[in-house]
């Protein structure tokens, strides 16, 4: 297993108290899985991959483990993280447009960077041209500034440098999001890609936009307000949803080829809870056009067939449907 | 890349254009008749004003048409000539401004180096914890909202009054005669220490303060949150937040020449020190407007001169700028 | 977030910021002297009330001048002086440079270019030396005056940053939605991009009075300040003149530069006390 979260629950602090962003995450990422991570902004998954390596005020720890390769995880220790940072667990950032320092060549920053780390460059940059050559760079963009590269080259720079050490895990946050239809396709392919080549051993593809997940993902995971909602694999959670709300999600699915933007999803009435003071129970009762009295208590997180995993009272119930 | 520089030449020399036509405008159109306020602000007798009177008319060259004035201007400029001071009768007012400019080269010179190399250090020191920030932030505050003058009259008195340590007068000792001797020189330092000290202060503080803030949202930036997510120590972030933050600082060096100008003015005031400042003081106190006029052309010609390095630096420092793209300044 | 709670989190974080405390407090304390100050004494700025160059005493609480005025009610006079300069030089170039900046920012193109370039002539002439120009050809020179000029020459810097801000609200959506909705630009302005900018012109024209009171002290000390009144400018010049640092006439020098000092930074540590409410990502260090 690569990756083993158990029971993540991450706050972050505000003045009015803590907003809940995540609660009792468990879940699992086996070797080679492209798991996508998918749901309405604000539900929490943007928080569960910085959560993984990067948690720093005002985000909050609560409890839970996380392991990696069955070696724990100290996401609370940020010193000691530094050390699986990069070489064992890495991110495609959001923000990949601008993660670069605008004032240095690419290639230069590259090395100082894996200097710093204490990697020994001489035997990194052939890998690192290789893989240039892979995502269809040329080489002189190590001699640019990034100012001088387009977006989706920034981005293809940013993946291959993020992947450079071979990272257990590879978590790309919303990295189609800001790229035409076109340009999202052929990411989606680099990451496949860069799996199959065994660059990471496995991901986690996070985006509000099932469509690109239905291409590439092995499995899907459903978050909503701070909770898990539903896990399975890909095909049984596009084509036989068993949560309410994802049944929803996948209705209210854009035809192929429109983009929509990140908001809240037309299809569903209502809107999301604050999470400062979320609900007691199914965080989507409110919501829910099959809401059962069950729904005022907190439902499981249930596997009701091998690998798919619902958190519903219906489902877990005793009278499930099929 | 030249397409930046063609933009900021024109500018300049748009600005000295201007300059030059304000410097000529302001006796001509000013309310009143300038050259009698002159003359009554003298207090001369009746029979010399007379003489002065027609001197002016001839200097300012008021006999002739407008249009005709403002080309003599031009064309007197461009000859060197800036016309005869009063103050300093008969010396022609461009000596008298030539032999001032040293003093302000060699106190302004390392006085803004100095103060902009130290205080971009000691800003990003500051920026390294809350506990530094709060402690050692305060002192730029204080610095950066002293009076040129003011700081300057309190050396003065404490070094060269209370302590008497230091000299607070002139460029060096008036027992002395300008020579190329260690005396001399001893001399010139000693006088230097002050005024350059107190220039220095203020300017610090603004630096400091400034980088504090710029390092500030450059360790917010997404480059560094990146190169925190890669594990990149806590050394490394600094570095290119620093460099990064000395940018808009040199930027900043531009924007500051107008307010640096003027503390230099006020400086050399307060100590005496015979530079341009001075001289514009002296001007002003002895009704000498020519010698005026010419001061501030010439402080426009170095401020224009400054800018023009500043800017050669900036794009020698920010790739941004030399890759072709439109730098932002 | 909704528009109130957001307003109940800048009070709760600008009661408990520090800096923005501290100078609030110190600027407001000169405020009541520069108003109450004038009842506070029975002499005139200019009146001659006691023998020459006397130390601070219980009758005269900064002393006098070699001239025998009381150095106290010069001071508070001074005071009003310096608010009043600050406040109509500092408004005044705020109000200008929000002007050009919104314009060229907002309708960008030949504009802005223009506007730009008169900017940046503003910006690299040395204002103090035009208006030191000026004021030596004018015989008599008010406050009024004295803060005009100020004014005018001040604004550049605040055009240029009131310009970039405006740039990048220019292209948010809620002012494109303003746009296709077809309100007219100066609409827009006023009420789409302007409420989203309130607190950073806010910032803006802490540092435009904070400035301008230094450069009236510039002015003043020089000489070439208001010719029927006092300042604290005017205090540290006739200090200088009549050899207030040769005889140690500290009482004379100190208290003018110092409540400069004090109030021009306690604006620069107000400004930046709100700008940590304003801006989330400085709360935290």
């Amino acid at each position: 297993m690569s990756l083993q979260v158990d029971d993540l629950t991450l706050y972050y602090q505000t003045l009015h108290g803590d907003v809940k962003a995540l609660e009792g995450a468990t879940f699992s990422v086996a070797d080679g899985e492209i798991m996508g991570l998918a749901g309405e902004s604000g539900c929490g998954k943007s928080t569960l991959a910085n959560g993984l390596i990067l948690l720093k005020p005002p985000m909050r720890f609560v409890h839970g483990s996380v392991r990696l390769d069955d070696e724990e995880l100290p996401v609370w220790d940020t010193d000691r993280m530094d050390a699986f940072r990069f070489r064992r667990i890495s991110i495609v950032p959001q923000y990949a447009m601008n993660a670069l320092n605008p004032t240095r060549k690419i290639g230069k920053m590259t090395v100082e960077l894996l200097r710093s780390r204490k990697v020994d460059v001489r035997s990194t940059l052939p890998e690192l041209e290789r893989r240039l050559d892979l995502v269809g760079l040329s080489h002189e963009v190590l001699g640019m500034y990034p100012i001088e590269l387009s977006g989706g080259m920034k981005q293809r720079m940013v993946m291959v440098l993020s992947t450079l050490l071979d990272p257990s895990l590879l978590m790309a946050d919303e990295i189609t999001s800001a790229l035409d239809v076109s340009t999202q396709k052929a990411v989606a392919r680099m990451l496949v890609e860069f799996r199959d080549r065994r660059f990471v051993k496995s991901l986690m593809v996070i985006t509000h936009d099932l469509s690109i997940l239905n291409q590439i993902a092995d499995s899907i995971l459903i978050m909503y307000a701070g909770r898990l909602a539903e896990k399975g694999s890909t095909d049984r959670i596009i084509n036989a949803p068993r949560h309410p709300y994802t049944r929803l999600l996948i209705a209210s699915l854009p035809k192929v080829g429109v983009r929509h933007r990140q908001t809240r999803l037309t299809g569903i009435p209502g809107s999301p809870p604050f999470l400062l003071h979320p609900p007691v129970g199914c965080r989507f009762r409110e919501r829910c056009p099959a809401a059962l009295p069950e729904c005022g208590e907190e439902p499981p997180f249930v596997e009701i067939e091998k690998g798919h995993y619902v958190a519903c009272w219906r489902e877990s119930g005793t009278d499930a449907e099929a | 890349m030249s397409k930046y520089f063609r933009r900021k030449l024109f500018i300049y020399v748009l600005t000295f254009f201007l300059a030059v036509t304000i410097d000529w405008l302001i006796p001509r159109f000013m309310p009143g008749n300038p050259i009698q306020v002159l003359i009554a602000r003298a207090n001369l007798k009746a029979e010399s004003a007379k003489v002065v009177y027609s001197y002016y008319m001839r200097a300012f060259g008021l006999d002739v048409p407008i249009w005709n004035q403002y080309a003599n201007f031009w064309n007197a400029l461009f000859h060197g000539d800036f016309g005869t001071s009063l103050w300093l009768f008969p010396q022609p007012v461009i000596k008298i401004i030539l032999r001032a400019v040293p003093y302000d080269i060699l106190l302004l010179l390392p006085a803004i180096l100095l103060s902009w190399f130290a205080g971009n250090k000691f800003g990003a020191f500051a920026a390294r914890s809350k506990w530094l920030d709060n402690t050692v932030s305060p002192l730029g505050y204080v610095l950066t909202a002293t009076p040129y003058m003011w700081l300057g009259m309190l050396l003065a008195w404490t070094f060269g009054i209370v302590l008497r340590v230091l000299p607070f007068s002139g460029a060096y000792s008036y027992a002395l005669m300008p020579t190329l001797s260690w005396i001399f020189i001893w001399s010139l330092l000693e006088h230097w220490i002050l005024p350059f000290v107190s220039l220095f202060m203020v300017m610090f503080g603004g630096w400091a303060i400034g980088m504090r803030n710029m390092i500030i949202y450059e360790l917010e930036a997404d480059y560094s949150h990146y190169l925190e997510t890669l594990g990149a120590p806590r050394r490394l972030i600094r570095r290119y937040a620093f460099r990064n933050a000395l940018l808009p600082q040199i930027t900043g060096l531009a924007l500051q020449l107008g307010v640096i100008v003027a503390g230099a003015l006020v400086t050399e005031i307060v100590f005496s020190y015979p530079g341009i400042g001075y001289l514009i003081l002296q001007a002003i106190q002895n009704h000498d407007y020519f010698l005026l006029q010419g001061c501030f052309l010439f402080v426009i010609i170095g401020v224009l001169l400054a800018n023009l390095a500043i800017d050669v630096t900036y794009v020698l420092v920010d790739p941004r700028t030399r890759t072709g793209m439109q730098g932002e300044r | 977030m909704t528009q109130q709670k957001k307003r109940r989190e800048f009070a709760y974080f600008a009661l408990r910021n520090n800096k923005l405390r501290i100078g609030v407090a110190i600027v407001f304390l000169f405020m009541v002297l520069a108003l109450v100050g004038p009842w506070l004494t029975h002499y005139k700025p200019r009146e001659f009330v006691a023998p020459g160059a006397q130390h601070p005493s219980s009758q005269f609480w900064m002393g006098t001048t070699s001239l025998g005025e009381d150095v106290f009610t010069q001071f508070v006079y001074g005071l009003r002086a310096t608010f009043i300069v600050g406040l109509l030089g500092g408004g005044l170039g705020t109000l200008i440079g929000i002007l050009i900046g919104f314009v060229a920012g907002y309708r960008g193109g030949m504009v802005d270019e223009l506007l730009n370039m008169f900017t940046n002539i503003v910006l690299v002439i040395p204002s103090l030396v035009v208006l030191l120009i000026i004021a030596a050809y004018l015989e008599v020179r008010g406050f009024l005056f004295e803060s005009l000029f100020i004014g005018f020459f001040a604004w550049p810097w605040a055009a240029r940053a009131i310009r970039a801000q405006t740039f990048s609200l220019r292209s948010r959506e809620f002012v494109d939605l303003a746009r296709l909705s077809g309100m007219k630009p100066l609409r827009t302005i006023v009420t789409e991009i302007a409420p989203n900018m309130m607190s950073y012109l806010l910032l803006v024209f802490i540092l435009q009075f904070g400035g301008a009171i230094l450069t009236a002290a510039t002015l003043d000390f020089i000489g070439l300040g208001p010719t029927n009144a006092v300042s604290l400018g005017l205090m540290m010049n006739n200090a200088v003149i009549w050899g207030a640092l040769i005889l140690g006439m500290w009482w004379w020098f100190i208290p003018p530069g110092l409540a400069i000092t004090a109030i021009v930074g306690a604006l620069y540590v107000t400004n930046v006390g709100l700008d940590e409410v304003f801006n989330p990502k400085l709360r935290e260090m």
